[in-house]
């Protein structure tokens, strides 16, 4: 440390210290510095938009069935070709994009809401809420991710919602899990006790003083569990129990596009290309702001 | 003048949880059996080496930390007794400095939040422009510029954040603060700055002081009455004057010849000690500090000497405090 004096006078004359970066200017950082994750993120704003404006993007209906046109080729007028039933792929690709999207958005963010809740409250209060949270936790844990999809997916059907919920069960564990550490750990940091000793009201320290620094490991896991939550919505889809058809989602197109393989190949390479792009988009942003929030890689 | 807050037998241990297999370990009496009392608008320094029991010392005080045994009686009020909101509605008149500026700070909070904090929960701070000029008002009484208030922890140096944790501690007008070695992590240079500005603001606002240092020589200044401790107990307690020049407990004694004498030159007899502080899982018998003590006896291993008066405002637990003084030429000092 320089030699410098506290005096007001001296401190109003300069700027008291260079001011640093913000909290999340790494993060903005990261994202624009590299071309990888620039167009990752280009990559997911594309398909979000898509599927936000499907019904106008969209050039026929979904589910419009024509016999005089099945299992076409790409052509202008039909640019990823037509399936057995004569609906437009493209159109169904875009509308699919829909369900797997916002599967995609949807799961992590209510896992991570349920998931915060409870890590928090079994890192904060410890005792037997913490005893009670980590065994369930762990009970959930036991079970991969797909096989509890699977499992509740079959008990209940495969309703939307019943998939947002399905894949929120499988999801909450982690989130919670992760959240019972960093809560753990900013516990012990002197402010928090600075807060008790200054009277504050426990939830009102959980509120202002514990959640806001935990936000970030639960921040990246929802980039990276975005991804997951596409693909099992897909893998679901595909095995049947996932979006129903007649409504289209990228993986009951590839499951569509399965039975009539010999026919036609492009409902499968579109779902399947679809699917990849967007879960590895996201996985390149996933991984880029881990990078950038994890400490031992601070630059 | 009266008593503010009396401590009496209070003791914290902290046992053994690990689910380790095999024996527990035997628990750690952080602090153990203190008595003393606080009097209104005083400052008593609490000294010890890094370990004694201090800081548990001081959270006890403010009900942190809940004691394992003993009362503390804050303003008339017995503190054990009280349910936690009881507690919390104490803490508008106790407040606490923090040793670690940088961690006692929430990083994501603006100064004007963090130091309204405490107003905030009593409902003192008002809203818009009264609670703006409050803090303004407060940053001013710890030398900060009021422009300052809308940055956040970060943009600060050590000094400045520490006269910031005062500003949080001083804003509901308190009449009881712990200082937890308020100055040990900050430059040699501002120590003293931020030593003047809290016993400016003591004097100023009459509030009682405890201030926990590990170093005689910082609180030498600004108190009025040291307690010095030894694994968990108060081995010698008294004005600052018999403290500082005619201390009756060899600890004492030997912490005093050790801190650097403000005029150059001047040689002191050193008192080494020998060997290191006993564990606190495992404190001697009878008289904790015996294995290090040249004066030891039969008698310190038998029988924990008591706190007893052994001049007028001294009181040393030692059972040869008036009968050997190592050295008792500091009492003309």
């Amino acid at each position: 440390m320089t030699m410098t004096t506290d005096l007001p006078q001296d401190l109003a004359e300069r700027e008291a210290i260079a001011p640093e970066p913000g909290y999340w200017d790494p993060v903005r950082h990261v994202l624009l510095d590299r071309w990888s994750t620039r167009i990752a993120f280009v990559v997911v704003i594309l398909f979000i938009l898509a599927a936000a404006f499907a019904p106008w993007l969209a050039p026929y209906d979904p589910l419009r069935q024509s016999i005089v046109s099945i299992n076409k080729l790409p052509s202008w007028d039909h640019w990823l070709g037509t399936d057995q039933f004569g609906r437009d792929v493209m159109s169904r690709m875009i509308h699919g994009s829909r369900n797997s999207l916002i599967f995609g958005l949807l799961a992590p963010i209510f896992a991570a809401f349920f998931g915060t809740i409870l890590g928090v409250t079994a890192g904060y209060f410890g005792g037997w809420a913490d005893r009670v949270i980590s065994r369930v936790i762990d009970l959930l844990m036991a079970f991969p991710e797909l096989l509890l999809a699977i499992l509740i997916a079959a008990a209940l059907g495969g309703s939307f919602w019943n998939i947002v919920v399905v894949l929120t069960v499988a999801f909450t564990p982690g989130f919670a899990r992760v959240a019972r550490a960093s809560t753990l750990a900013v516990k012990q940091e002197p402010y928090v006790e600075a807060a008790i000793a200054a009277g504050v009201r426990t939830p009102l320290i959980i509120f202002r003083h514990i959640v806001p620094n935990i936000m970030a490991p639960i921040v990246v896991l929802m980039t990276l569990w975005s991804a997951s939550s596409i693909r099992i919505e897909a893998t679901l889809s595909f095995l049947g129990i996932g979006t129903q058809p007649p409504n289209p989602s990228w993986g009951n197109i590839i499951r569509d596009g399965l039975t009539n393989m010999f026919a036609t190949q492009w409902p499968i390479v579109a779902g399947g290309m679809a699917i990849t792009i967007v879960v590895l988009a996201i996985s390149i942003i996933g991984d880029s702001v881990r990078d950038v929030l994890d400490p031992e890689n601070a630059q | 003048m009266t008593v503010l807050m009396t401590i009496d037998g209070l003791t914290k241990s902290f046992a053994d949880t690990s689910m380790r297999l095999g024996p527990k370990r035997p628990p750690v009496r952080a602090v153990d059996g203190v008595s003393f009392h606080i009097m209104q608008g005083e400052v008593l320094a609490v000294v010890g080496e890094s370990g004694c029991g201090k800081s548990t010392l001081g959270r006890l005080l403010l009900r942190l930390i809940e004691p394992t045994s003993g009362t503390v009686t804050f303003e008339g009020q017995n503190m054990s007794v009280m349910a936690p909101e009881q507690v919390r509605q104490m803490r508008q008149r106790m407040q606490m400095v923090f040793q670690d500026p940088f961690g006692s700070l929430s990083p994501r909070r603006t100064i004007a939040n963090i130091i309204a904090e405490p107003m905030d929960t009593f409902g003192l701070s008002g809203t818009g422009k009264a609670r703006r000029e409050k803090v303004a008002a407060l940053l001013q009484m710890v030398g900060l510029p009021s422009i300052y208030m809308d940055r956040k922890p970060r943009q600060f140096s050590g000094g400045q954040r520490q006269r910031i944790g005062i500003a949080r501690a001083i804003s509901v007008d308190p009449t009881f603060i712990v200082a937890d070695e308020p100055v040990s992590a900050l430059d040699v240079s501002i120590q003293a700055q931020i030593i003047n500005l809290m016993q400016d603001l003591q004097q100023d606002k009459g509030f009682s002081f405890l201030f926990i240092a590990h170093d005689l020589a910082v609180v030498r200044h600004i108190a009025d009455r040291v307690a010095v401790m030894y694994l968990g107990r108060i081995v010698e307690i008294g004005t600052k004057g018999q403290v500082y020049n005619a201390p009756h407990h060899p600890y004492t004694e030997a912490l005093l010849s050790a801190a650097p004498h403000p005029e150059p030159g001047r040689r002191e007899t050193r008192i080494i000690l020998q060997g290191d502080v006993p564990s606190p899982s495992n404190v001697p018998s009878g008289c904790a500090f015996r294995t290090r003590c040249p004066l030891a006896q039969d008698i310190c291993a038998r029988e924990q000497p008591a706190l007893r008066e052994v001049a007028p405002g001294l009181n040393t637990a030692c059972h040869f405090a008036a009968a050997h003084p190592i050295t008792r030429h500091r009492a003309q000092a």
